[in-house]
């Protein structure tokens, strides 16, 4: 009896001790005895102490991400593709591909990268606070976004539009054919408002049942709880190739808006702003100089064609420029990729998430990647 | 105190108990204000650099959003206040059904319990210890997708006794729907229950007069089931027609449809809850000592009355606090609809603050009406339990 | 304390099968009726769950994922680390009952828990751990059995230094990716690890706040009074995932500009000022019950004020609600999950990341199955070895 005595009473000790340091309140001055614990703890705090991050002004960015030592990248972890972990616990997809690319053209390192998953819900609070560097999570591009919530966009790295999946044997052909009907869709998302503008617009009427993740929404429609599910046409298409009979579904051929996704920064950095954009142009240009991680070696060995040269960083110090350093698009496309290797290796023929490059091919193959010069 | 033997030393202020009482109340609440002032800096500074300033102007805003289950007319040209509303009505629904169904199944759970049959008391004690230690959102996500999902489509439904079908996309049941004397019909129930209420304090005032004990709740609500029946047979029309749920296509028509959601919400709740309850109501039951039981038939009163007018009344003082706590979680659980996708308010809520980025003030707003919510229920019950109190005495 | 032998019924009452089931199972006509009914349902649930558990379940989702469920992201190459402490708790429990269960004769059997769960489907390297635990656990009660009275206050000691242990082992010790134990950042930190220690740091943490909110609740100074009444009624009215919330999107806007903290540490902010305010109520509660007799008999000793609550009131409060103490850290750990909404990867969120494998989409029997089973096991084993604890410390019996 006595020994529980003493258990409680080093216990309140103790959680004197740790309130004493914990709360503001007049706690009794920590006697000898307590001061040991206190220093016990004090550990703890100092593994959780805040960490400082200037997350505005000219440069700022660049300077804590070279400090931390790593680039904290805001991602999705449910839309295979483009941001998901893999049964090894590694992160995967295009989304994330753009992550490392941005990490290898900052450190000569594509692992420098912490992958942070982020709920629709949470994704700008996150970006806002400085959480994380840049968000990087299929997010569509808008003007109130690119205003209100405190971010910009840099250049689209996936062209979308918002699609509508049925069951084949449903007959539903158009989205009039939807009258009376239940649609999947996900929360949070412009897709949800889209629905209900497109809706209003044909003047049909429908009941949503909204979920709060990718998830949840696909396993919802999977298991019949709607006539049709909505989100963006990418989503679908690699949802679809995940469902158990995917010749079963039918992705309706309308597209009821446009969704440029891409990556997006904080307000009032522009030279991380120019980073993160150049990144994007980097794949792109890569990909029209025919330039692989494979052969960049050999190109950079023998090229003369003044552009890639420039590019590559053997003339005009266009890394210098940005903050980086000169070889930093050689990097990309050495450790990371062009966007043609990025997009195959996530969305290609041989993935279960293929999708045809469509909008997404280089202009000259009647796509919209355009990447303005390097110089 | 102990000191004031001791007149000739004057105790140096720093060591007055009473001046240091004071000065640390004043320091604590100087150093709560000054937190609370850094907080509010912070989050204007913060706003005010993304241009954003406090002010709950925007729920006059159009939301743009469908919602699935409205209890009032609501489309996408509504305003964000509504769309609250409609959540905020869809959390008390969900709450009353759940309350409901989580006392009575809660009661039952608490009997069998202490019965003595033996299967009985182990599938009782069994399905108490088993619910007890899941957590409630693995068991609803569980409930939802796993149970209500996989019932079959609209085109294999099951038909249950009563009119009762089951499919992945709803629970339809029969419902009445109001024909043209409904309205009187209404009249005609207001009336019954005002007579109710004249029977009741007639009754008690009897009991109280002569001191003996009436059924005094069963007479009430005797009186109120003969007038609504009279009422149902007197009209010249009936005043409600029933409705039967139907399989029309792909989906559930007629009667009234429950949404898989409103369904794994509220029965998920409902079985957790009542796992808690059937606790609370088997202790109680457990803490009127035996001797009130021999000691009431000794003098005569049989099983039904020493049950009601003994054990009841002392167990039910017991049970009022404990059975709060457990309507208010059951309350402030419901906001794990997010999970099963039922647009309660704390979902809707979260979608608005999803669209518009307003965080703080849409947060605030979903606390306080919690809080509210619970402080009302609080208060009813502690009145309630105010009441059985001063009937004891 | 009494000694509980066995009394026997008088001869009278003893019984044999069929009066028994006469006297327990068909008293009466409607006994026999619910009898009926209730061995129906027993036959009904079981014959299913049975079919279901060992013919349709496809179980290989666990298996494949038994990494991610328990650890999250948390790098193999650094898993020794987990090990390391989990031996130490492991280690601490074998000491703890052999020195405080001596007469329970099977307590030493939990220890063969690990070893039991090598015999499932898990690698060759983790098997190795497992039974490492078991003998760690069982050196741990043969040291404890010899010198039990030396070692019950370095064992105490122990497990007031676990957590520091615990968390300074997963996190890792230096930022270096070279060094010895490079850290490990909280966003790896996900599966039944991370619920693990958001429940033990929620209880750590919230234990002293509460304590002290209970102390303020009682108090005579009003300021004081006032506010822990305001702060206990504020949390206990809302919702935790409103609290959660709140700390994953308004905690960043409360701190001062380009300040961020962690969003695991978020959580567990979140998660103890939540516990701290029912904590505190039930320590209120455990207050209430000391008769005044024991403030006055301690003033009369000529103890101050703080002496008095450290010494005498608060061991003795304490003592009283243990049980319910227990009861609310399970609840605790239960809510943890919660944390799964704000998109921290626990072992809810991590099933979800699981069931969107494009291998296992619609397995969510299985999974939630699964995870329930982990909470259920763990939950009740906390409960049952509280109320072990209470019957040796006579908690509750008057």
């Amino acid at each position: 009896m006595r020994k529980t005595y003493t258990i409680l009473s080093l216990l309140v000790l103790f959680a004197l001790a740790l309130a004493a340091c914990g709360t503001a309140a007049p706690a009794p001055a920590p006697s000898g005895e307590t001061v040991t614990v206190k220093e016990t703890v004090v550990v703890e705090v100092t593994s959780s102490a805040p960490v400082v991050v200037a997350p505005t002004g000219y440069g700022v960015t660049l300077k804590t991400v070279m400090e931390r030592g790593n680039l904290i990248c805001g991602v999705n972890s449910q839309v295979p593709g483009f941001g998901f972990v893999d049964a090894n616990g590694n992160f995967a997809g295009i989304d994330v591909d753009y992550c490392r690319a941005l990490a290898a053209a900052i450190f000569g390192d594509p692992t420098k990268v912490e992958f942070r998953p982020v709920t629709a819900a949470e994704r700008f609070t996150a970006l806002q606070s400085g959480e994380i560097d840049i968000l990087s999570r299929n997010t569509t591009w808008s003007l109130v976004r690119d205003t209100e919530l405190g971010g910009n966009f840099v250049h689209t790295t996936f062209y979308d539009g918002q699609g509508m999946m049925v069951p084949k044997d449903s007959g539903i052909k158009t989205l009039q054919d939807l009258e009376g009907g239940t649609i999947c869709v996900q929360t949070g998302t412009t897709t949800e408002l889209n629905l209900a503008d497109v809706m209003a617009s044909l003047n049909v009427t429908y009941t949503p049942a909204v979920f709060e993740d990718a998830d949840s929404t696909f396993a919802a429609y999977s298991e019949g709880r709607c006539d049709a599910v909505t989100t963006d046409k990418s989503g679908l298409v690699s949802r679809r190739s995940v469902l158990a009979d995917p010749a079963a579904h039918e992705i309706l051929d309308v597209t009821m808006s446009k969704e440029p996704l891409g990556p997006m920064v904080r307000h009032g950095d522009d030279q991380w702003f120019d980073i993160a954009q150049w990144t994007v142009f980097t794949l792109f240009s890569g990909e029209e100089f025919g330039i692989t991680s494979a052969n960049v070696d050999d190109i950079r060995a023998n090229a003369t064609a003044p552009e890639v040269r420039r590019m590559l960083g053997l003339e005009g110090d266009l890394g210098l420029k940005l903050g980086l350093t000169n070889d930093w698009a050689y990097n990309i496309i050495k450790l990371v990729g062009n966007y043609e290797e990025v997009y195959n290796r996530n969305l290609g023929p041989d993935t279960p998430t293929y999708i045809p490059r469509g909008y997404n091919s280089l202009y000259t193959d009647g796509g919209l990647l355009y990447s303005p010069p390097f110089r | 105190m102990q000191r004031e033997y001791k007149p000739d030393t004057t105790i140096p202020f720093w060591r007055d108990e009473r001046i240091l009482k004071i000065l640390g109340q004043i320091i604590f609440a100087l150093s709560v204000l000054f937190v609370g002032m850094l907080i509010y800096q912070n989050m204007k500074a913060g706003l005010a650099k993304q241009g954003i300033s406090l002010s709950y102007s925007f729920l006059k805003g159009v939301s743009g959003f469908d919602i699935a289950e409205t209890s009032f007319a609501y489309d996408r040209n509504s305003t964000y206040w509504q769309a609250f509303l409609i959540g905020l009505l869809n959390t008390l629904s969900v709450s009353v059904v759940g309350i409901l169904f989580a006392t009575i199944l809660g009661v039952i759970l608490g009997v069998a319990r202490l019965s003595t049959n033996f299967i009985i008391n182990r599938l009782a004690s069994f399905y108490l210890e088993l619910i007890r230690n899941l957590s409630l959102l693995v068991f609803l996500i569980f409930w939802y997708l796993g149970v209500f999902l996989k019932l079959p489509r609209v085109k294999d439904a099951i038909l249950w006794p009563g009119d009762i079908i089951l499919t992945n996309r709803g629970v339809g049941i029969p419902w009445g729907i109001p024909t043209a004397s409904f309205p009187t019909f209404r009249l005609i129930l207001l009336g019954g229950l005002i007579l109710t209420v004249v029977v009741f304090f007639a009754l008690r005032a009897y009991s109280q007069r002569t001191g003996r004990a009436p059924l005094t709740l069963l007479w009430s609500l005797l009186t109120f089931v003969v007038v609504a029946l009279v009422g149902w047979f007197i009209l010249p029309e009936k005043p409600l027609t029933l409705d039967l749920a139907f399989v029309k296509g792909l989906n559930l028509s007629g009667g009234k449809i429950l949404t898989p959601e409103f369904m794994a919400l509220t029965s998920g709740l409902v079985l957790y809850t009542a796992a808690f309850i059937g606790e609370v109501v088997r202790a109680g039951i457990q803490s009127v000592s035996k001797g009130q039981v021999e000691a009431s038939r000794a003098l005569g009163l049989n099983g039904f009355q020493t049950l009601r007018l003994i054990v009841f009344p002392q167990a039910l003082r017991v049970i009022i606090p404990p059975l709060t706590s457990q309507y208010l979680n059951l309350v402030k659980n419901s906001s794990l609809a997010i999970s099963v996708a039922y647009p309660d308010v704390f979902y809707v809520a979260n979608t608005i603050q999803n669209q518009t980025g307003r965080a703080v003030e849409m947060i605030s707003l979903v606390m306080l009406t919690y809080l509210l919510i619970s402080l009302l229920t609080s208060a009813l019950m502690n009145w309630y339990n105010q009441r059985i109190k001063l009937v004891e005495r | 304390m009494a000694i509980n032998e066995p009394v026997l019924p008088p001869i009278t009452e003893r019984s044999n099968i069929l009066s028994w089931m006469r006297k327990n199972l068909f008293g009466s006509w409607y006994d026999a009726l619910l009898t009926i009914l209730g061995a129906w349902i027993v036959y009904w649930a079981l014959s299913g769950l049975l079919r279901w558990v060992f013919v349709t379940a496809e179980w290989e989702v666990i298996v494949v994922n038994m990494r991610l469920l328990m650890i999250g992201q948390y790098p193999l190459e650094q898993a020794w680390r987990l090990w390391l402490w989990l031996g130490l708790l492991v280690f601490l429990s074998g000491n703890s009952l052999a020195i405080w269960a001596r007469q329970s004769k099977y307590a030493v059997l939990l220890l063969l828990a690990p070893a039991l769960l090598s015999l499932f489907q898990v690698g060759a390297g983790q098997r190795g751990w497992l039974i490492g635990l078991t003998v760690t656990g069982l050196v741990g009660w043969g040291i404890g059995r010899i010198k039990p009275e030396v070692l019950k206050r370095s064992v105490i000691a122990g497990w007031v230094i676990s957590l520091p242990v615990i968390i300074l082992l997963t996190r890792g010790l230096s930022e270096s990716e070279t060094s010895f134990m490079p850290e490990v950042r909280t966003n790896l930190w996900g599966g039944l690890l991370l619920t693990f220690l958001l429940t033990v740091v929620g209880i750590m943490f919230s234990f002293p706040i509460g304590v002290l909110l209970a102390l303020g609740r009682r108090s005579e100074l009003p300021i004081i009074r006032w506010f822990s009444v305001g702060y206990i009624e504020l949390v206990r009215g809302v919702p935790l995932i409103s609290i959660l919330f709140m700390a994953q999107l308004m905690l960043p806007l409360f701190l001062p500009d380009g300040w961020t903290v962690d969003r695991v540490i978020r959580a567990m902010v979140g998660i103890t000022l939540f516990s701290a305010a029912y904590l505190a109520e039930n320590v209120r509660g455990g207050l209430q019950a000391i008769p005044k007799g024991q403030f006055e008999a301690a003033e009369a000793l000529g103890l101050s004020g703080a002496q008095t609550m450290i010494f005498i009131i608060l061991p003795q409060a304490l003592r009283l609600i243990i049980p319910i103490l227990v009861g609310q850290f399970i609840g605790v750990f239960k809510d943890t999950s919660l944390v799964a909404i704000v998109g921290l990867l626990d072992l809810v969120g991590i099933a979800r990341t699981v069931l969107a494998q494009p291998a296992f989409l619609g397995l969510q029997r299985e999974v939630y199955v699964f995870i329930s089973l982990i909470f259920w096991v763990l939950s009740y084993g906390m409960s049952y070895l509280s109320q072990r604890l209470e019957e040796r410390l006579g908690v509750g019996i008057r």
